[in-house]
């Protein structure tokens, strides 16, 4: 996939002078926030027309946020918004629209047992003068739209089994339709392959020659300096600046992104490394990661790094036997670990701390004590009958050491704090006595506080010879956690990097894959 | 690698004959009603009185309320949602009518109508509102519907009930005169079903229901008012479950507390047999209505065969299953191929 991400790529080309091109949309200081957390502190875009502007920042930085604001499916708490020249206050999807906004996201949202025409035309479909739809004529307005844009696609056939490619030709065309003044297209190539990237470029750049203004956000800095006039960096929900294409390199964009502070956070203390625990081995499963080989010793913590949706969740979630594969081998103290079966995996001596663990980790309606002895229902079980008091018992023992906050061990689970939940879930695999866990994401949701507690427990724990695979976003954690990082980028592993000689720099260009020359 | 290859080729008619040739063999509704036709052949041999003008005009006469019922019950059910509270819904507009004739003897019979499905329409107003505001599935909030309803009913009526001999002469002859061989009540059916059948499929405000229902955020965020469609759905349902309703009272002979007790069921079945996926979205109420002649006629059919009682039943049942198990075939293949496309570069 590398290479064909290269091969879309052409010199970059400025379209005129940027600095020629009139205000399409700008959005200055605005702020969203969720009870008490912040998702954009400053959000400011400025986005001309005739222009194709990039949006870029880490996970989390507030890219998602924004793009919701400027579809309206947000309002801000505060900030200036203006559009074409007018201050405006979205309150629905439909006010974006109808001011000429359209906004195409990385999963497509179309209506999948409706036919390709209808899905462009919903709404506003074409009618005859008795009022009813008049199919004919839309076929034929969608025929031309694709038409305009180089792609044949049948009007006809239901949007349901469409690539992604085509489904996001078909958002582009409803745009068109709708003759919309700003795009913004939120990671569109994320799902698209060399040849898909090219076709979508070109009709980029068709709609810009057009006097659209086409806000672009990727994470792959190839795309992003080959097709984009400036670029705007982001970061912890904050405007950092903007620059002409032309006047700056990918390191300098780099360094904006991730530029903040690692202090704070807990550094794990160095254990005396073991065994070989794990060992995986061309680990592969069509269509989500290829060719996936590394090992985790006794004592070590090796965190898997990556953007959202680079394989790195699908892989832990194969080793761990919840998903298939479809090649390679996963061995466990040097036996084979049978595919596709979680008890046979804890059986082994692996536990899992998935990434939600309000879905998957919790059953949020349960006691603590009966959460956190449910992996050992049957160890606590007496001819079948799982006797109260030494669940409590247990739960009691486990809950001490990891320090969970809780009034009694009765509460419900859903009346802890994030961190006190994310313990709970711990302390349920710790009493399995695993000599692999694998945790997905284990800060995520807790307060800056609680973080810290639960990176000293982790690093507790690789003390006590536990080996650990830690799947994080968050490049601090990543840093200040992982003797080693994997990096994973679209599936596979780009880098592996020891603990002193990985910077944030060098993971996030592993991450993006913008290729190791460039920095 | 080929972007084209995974997409059906293109074909370059402009809507012509083929293109309506090609849809139609497509669509849903086909299989159904081949099962129809081929059920009709086979009892007629086994019993060639099964297609005698009585018998023809009985088998008619019996799908017509269920049809209209389906009619309705597609609407919702094409949202994504399901309207559980429609036996009862019937029950009171059917009571209710009978006691409108009780009180005023001389009532225009349509004005009978226009009550009917006014208090169905109020009925169905209540399941909307409570589903759109509560966003508690429809199916909790409707089953909750029926059994209050049912209760109203119950305390209303008490062992009270209507005959049809307490009715207008004009009002029962709508269920037994005839115009080109086809009974009144029938045709008020027929009629409902190319009205809403045009509303769903040319209409704007239909289109949207079928969207709501394929993917409700997606509507959402395309801008379609998804809480208005959605409560005039239901309000649509209960104003055709109120027509069926003062119907029923002209086709059977008594109504009372536990009138129309148990058919939404039968309903819901219907419109699945009819292709209407219960997960919204497709199907059309053509397919509902073929759905419901469909299990009417079984029932005939398999009286008229003499086949036993508890297979009859069973039978239903099956149909049920193969209609559901062939949709979650369909779409198990296409996500298959979705998943086939996407990996081919990875």
């Amino acid at each position: 996939m590398a290479n064909e991400v290269q091969h879309g790529i052409e010199p970059h080309q400025p379209s005129g002078t940027p600095a020629s091109g009139t205000p399409a949309l700008s959005l200055t200081g605005a702020s969203k926030t969720f009870g008490p957390v912040v998702a954009l502190a400053d959000g400011t875009i400025d986005l001309r027309a005739g222009e194709i502007h990039a949006l870029v920042g880490e996970n989390g930085a507030g890219k998602s946020t924004l793009v919701k604001i400027l579809a309206g499916v947000h309002a801000p708490d505060g900030g200036d918004f203006v559009v074409g020249g007018e201050h405006v206050a979205f309150k629905t999807p439909a006010d974006s629209k109808a001011a000429g906004v359209s906004v195409i996201y990385q999963e497509p949202t179309l209506f999948p047992d409706l036919t390709v025409a209808e899905n462009i035309f919903i709404g506003r479909q074409p009618r005859n003068r008795a009022g009813l739809i008049n199919r004919g004529e839309m076929r034929r307005m969608a025929r031309e739209l694709f038409a305009t844009l180089g792609v044949p696609i049948d009007p006809d056939r239901i949007a349901e089994g469409l690539s992604i490619a085509d489904q996001q030709i078909i958002e582009i065309a409803k745009a068109i339709s709708l003759d919309a003044k700003v795009l913004v297209m939120d990671e569109p190539t994320a799902a698209l392959s060399g040849v898909e990237v090219d076709r979508l470029f070109g009709v980029a750049r068709g709609l810009r020659d057009k006097g659209a203004g086409i806000l672009f956000i990727s994470h792959r800095f190839e795309e992003v300096f080959a097709l984009c006039d400036r670029i705007t960096v982001m970061r912890d929900g904050r405007y950092i600046g903007v620059h002409n294409t032309s006047e700056v390199t990918v390191p300098q964009i780099v360094k904006e992104m991730v530029g903040r502070e690692l202090g704070a956070l807990f550094p794990k203390v160095d254990a005396p490394v073991g065994e070989t625990v794990l060992s995986v081995e061309g680990l592969t499963r069509l269509g989500t990661f290829r060719d996936i080989s590394f090992e985790v010793k006794a004592g070590e913590i090796v965190a898997l790094a990556g953007l959202v949706g680079a394989g790195r969740t699908e892989v832990v979630r194969a080793v761990f036997g919840i998903d298939r594969y479809d090649s390679g081998s996963v061995t466990l103290h040097g036996k084979a670990l049978p595919p596709h079966n979680p008890q046979a995996a804890i059986t082994a001596g692996i536990g899992f701390v998935p990434e939600d663990r309000r879905k998957q980790g919790l059953v949020m309606d349960l006691s603590v004590a009966k959460n956190a002895t449910l992996t050992l229902r049957r160890s606590l079980a007496r001819f079948g009958l799982i006797s109260g008091s030494r669940e409590r018992r247990t739960a009691e023992d486990w809950s001490s050491r990891l320090q969970v906050k809780t009034g009694s061990q009765d509460y419900a689970v859903s009346t802890l704090s994030g961190g006190n939940q994310q313990k709970v879930v711990l302390a349920k695999w710790l009493a399995t006595e695993p000599t692999l866990l694998i945790v997905d994401e284990p800060t995520r949701g807790i307060d800056v506080g609680t973080k810290s507690e639960v990176h000293r427990l982790l690093s507790d724990l690789a003390g006590r010879g536990i080996a650990i695979i830690m799947v994080s976003s968050e490049l601090p954690e990543v840093l200040g956690m992982a003797d080693r990082i994997l990096v994973m980028h679209e599936g596979r592993i780009t880098a592996e990097l020891p603990r002193a000689e990985a910077t944030a720099e060098r993971v996030m260009s592993a991450a993006t894959s913008s290729l190791e020359g460039a920095l | 690698m080929s972007i084209d290859t995974a997409r059906p080729p293109v074909h370059t008619d402009h809507g012509g004959p083929l293109h309506a040739v090609r849809g139609f063999f497509r669509s849903r509704e086909i299989p159904v009603a081949g099962a129809l036709i081929a059920l009709v052949i086979i009892t007629t041999l086994i019993n060639p009185r099964f297609l005698s003008p009585q018998s023809v005009k009985d088998l008619m006469l019996n799908a017509t309320i269920v049809i209209i019922l389906a009619v309705g019950q597609a609407l919702v059910i094409i949202t994504e949602n399901v309207d559980l509270s429609i036996g009862s819904i019937l029950g009171l507009v059917a009571f209710g009518t009978g006691s409108l004739f009780n009180a005023w003897p001389g009532v225009p019979i349509p004005l009978v109508f226009l009550a009917g499905m006014l208090f169905g329409a109020v009925l169905g107003a209540i399941n909307g509102f409570l589903v759109t505001a509560a966003k508690v599935p429809a199916l909790v909030i409707t089953l909750g519907t029926m059994y209050i309803f049912r209760g109203i009913l119950t305390s209303w009526a008490g062992s009270k009930q209507y005959f049809s001999g307490d009715n207008p002469k004009a009002f029962g002859n709508l269920s037994v005169d005839v115009f080109l061989g086809i009974p009144i009540i029938t045709i008020v059916a027929i009629v409902v079903v190319i009205a809403v059948g045009i509303f769903m499929h040319s209409v704007r405000a239909g289109r949207d229901l079928y969207a709501i229902g394929s993917d409700r955020d997606a509507a959402r965020l395309f801008g379609i008012a998804v809480g208005p469609r959605v409560l005039a759905a239901f309000i649509a349902s209960g104003a055709l479950t109120g027509l069926a309703g003062v119907l029923y009272t002209s086709r059977y002979n008594s109504v009372g507390a536990l009138t129309g007790s148990g058919l939404e069921l039968d309903v819901v079945a219907a419109v699945v047999v009819g292709g209407v996926a219960i997960s919204g979205g497709t199907g059309t109420v053509f397919g509902a209505a073929i759905g419901a002649v469909l299990l009417s006629t079984i029932t005939s059919s398999l009286t008229a065969t003499r086949v036993d009682k508890f297979w009859q039943q069973a039978f239903v049942g099956m149909l049920i299953l193969a209609a559901i198990i062939v949709d979650r075939a369909v779409s198990v293949r296409n996500a298959r191929k979705l998943r086939v496309s996407e990996s081919r570069d990875v």
